[in-house]
């Protein structure tokens, strides 16, 4: 190339024909392609769901209860002891994994620096991530309803025990990502180490740790195997999260789906839609928060 | 030993008054003294080490009160490290330690009852990347004087303009000061992290590198800031600039790396140090006037 223009020619600026262009299309078309194989199952799932679950749904349904017996057609009774049982579930499993996932997180990233400690915690944490919710479940089974029986808050400890691996890693992998000369910048002004973590890293880290945790939150919301052991599937609403059987809106798709008959099933198609709208609710939300923390970021 | 009154004059009213200011006021660097008056850090064979690595040798110089003084010399010199000893900023990094005394208004820097913190308060710094928190511009300035307790909204505006106006921010910044302070182009951010660390009145600002990411017009912005500021601080600058370094400075010191060919491993050592006029017009030291005539380095 350089020859013609030392030759005084005027030089070749088109496109090298050849292998290039071709390589670009091909992996762009590879790539449209794994996107379109991506989305497909997506939105079957949303379209399935919504098509047979949409018509159950009507206020009767999301605040009715009891939940009626498989046999009794889908306008009786409603849902809402699933819904509460939900909700009452996971956000005591919230309140217990998030504030302790990140503070493991604080002390993986900001104290334990390469101490035994620090890699055990770390090492445990992904083995915990590792292992089955049934098992997670079973565990909660055997060391608490064993000896103090079912009740929601057996459900909020299996289910926390899930959440709180994946709250550590994504908030450590949050906090990894502030750069030290933030952290430089307040220790030159004279700040301890606890307030340039809480007053600089956290609030740089924040956006992040909220959308990991309301993820795992979310994630934690569908999972039905823990429960089946710790809160049994009950008919009636339970207030007290405390104490007593309670149920979720998974179980209750479980119990329902598995029925012959046809009330369940739409019961269970009902359940389904709700679950997936109160995930995505809390996506939305987790959007707008990141938003509302990071503001100062860009 | 400590006199933080002498941190709090504004500008409007330079305390000639104060002996040791006075001797020294509006001294261009030819007219610097070659007795001056109170000596700020006082080192005597410092050597730093990063783990069993030891970066920079027996080190040994006196800083001056209301005196610029640059350190120069090639990468890898410890020029740096040498900065980051005066205010204990090397404790950060795991391993790194400090042998020799380091003295601070003679007091030992490095005493075992010496608390890092209460150093950095007094001795704050600037760094070579503007690091700008991910705050507004206001939260940024009036983050020093809130962790030192100040809770008073007006006396934090009043703190957070006098910053901004000494780092001559203020009347680009006025009416944006909930803005992010990473809104800010290099030569403002630089100035904020500045007006940042003036805001604790600090007794001195050691600043390592600060224009290297600057064009020449927000460099020398920040270099009249330094000469305008110096009435009230004391002033160590890192530079890779010798035009830099001769423009703004009283004192320098060069450093050099010395190679040790039977263990293959370098060291930083100080050549020489001296007045900026002499380092520069008449140096001692071979290797000092091949530096600074460009012939090394």
């Amino acid at each position: 190339m350089t020859a013609t223009a030392v030759s005084g020619q005027a030089p070749d600026l088109r496109e090298p024909k050849g292998w290039r262009s071709t390589k670009n299309r091909i992996m762009t078309v590879l790539m449209v392609t794994s996107f379109v194989l991506v989305i497909i199952p997506l939105g079957f799932v949303l379209f399935t769901v919504i098509a047979k679950g949409a018509s159950i749904i009507s206020w009767q349904f999301l605040t009715g209860s009891p939940i009626p017996p498989n046999v009794l057609p889908a306008g009786i009774g409603g849902m809402w002891p699933a819904i509460l049982g939900t909700i009452e579930i996971t956000a005591l499993a919230t309140v217990m994994a998030v504030p302790l996932g990140i503070l493991g997180a604080i002390y993986l990233n900001e104290y334990g620096g390469k101490g035994w400690l620090a890699a055990l915690i770390g090492f445990m944490s992904d083995v915990m991530t590792g292992v089955p919710s049934i098992v997670m479940g079973l565990f909660i089974f055997s060391i608490w309803v064993l000896h103090f029986g079912y009740s929601g808050l057996a459900g909020a400890f299996a289910l926390g025990c899930l959440m709180l691996p994946v709250v550590i890693r994504s908030s450590y992998e949050m906090l990894r990502l502030v750069p030290d000369s933030l952290r430089e910048g307040a220790y030159a002004l004279g700040a301890t180490k606890a307030r340039v973590t809480v007053t600089v890293v956290l609030p740089a880290a924040i956006g992040g740790i909220v959308s990991g945790s309301l993820l795992a939150v979310a994630r934690a919301a569908g999972e039905t195997a823990p429960l089946l052991f710790t809160i049994l599937t009950v008919t009636e609403a339970n207030t007290n999260v405390f104490s007593g059987a309670n149920t979720s809106l998974p179980s209750q798709i479980f119990s329902n789906a598995s029925q012959p008959y046809t009330g369940a099933q739409d019961r269970g198609w009902g359940a389904a839609l709700t679950l997936i709208v109160i995930c995505f609710v809390l996506m939305i939300v987790a959007r707008f928060v990141t938003a509302r923390f990071t503001r100062y970021s860009r | 030993m400590e006199q933080p009154e002498q941190n709090v004059v504004t500008q409007t009213e330079p305390q000639t008054e104060l002996p040791r200011a006075a001797a020294l006021q509006d001294t261009r660097p030819s007219d610097v003294p070659d007795s001056p008056g109170a000596s700020v850090f006082d080192a005597k064979n410092v050597s730093c080490y990063y783990g069993s690595f030891r970066a920079v040798t027996d080190v040994s110089l006196t800083i001056y009160q209301n005196e610029i003084t640059a350190f120069i010399g090639p990468s890898g010199c410890g020029k740096t490290t040498v900065l980051r000893t005066l205010n204990r900023m090397n404790d950060l990094i795991p391993g790194a330690h400090v042998e020799g005394d380091v003295h601070y208004r003679g007091e030992s820097l490095y005493a075992k009852d010496v608390s890092p913190i209460a150093v950095r308060r007094r001795i704050g710094m600037v760094f070579q990347k503007p690091n700008p928190f991910p705050k507004s511009i206001y939260d940024n300035v009036a983050y020093g004087p809130r962790i030192n307790g100040q809770r008073n909204k007006g006396e934090l505006d009043e703190i957070v303009e006098k910053s901004l106006r000494g780092a001559a921010l203020w009347d680009e910044v006025k009416d944006r000061l909930k803005n992010s302070g990473l809104s800010l182009s290099g030569g403002q951010a630089q100035r904020l992290c500045i007006a940042r660390t003036l805001a604790v009145e600090p007794d001195v600002v050691l600043m390592d590198e600060p224009c290297s990411a600057l064009d020449p017009i927000a460099t020398g912005a920040i270099e009249d800031l330094m000469r305008e500021i110096k009435q009230r601080y004391t002033i160590v600058i890192v530079t890779h600039n010798m035009q830099q370094a001769t423009r703004v400075s009283d004192r320098t010191a060069f450093y050099s790396v010395l190679r040790n060919e039977e263990s293959d491993t370098r060291t930083g050592v100080l050549v020489e140090y001296g007045r900026t006029q002499q380092i520069f017009g008449d140096p001692q030291d071979t290797r000092t006037q091949a530096y600074v005539t460009g012939r090394m380095g």
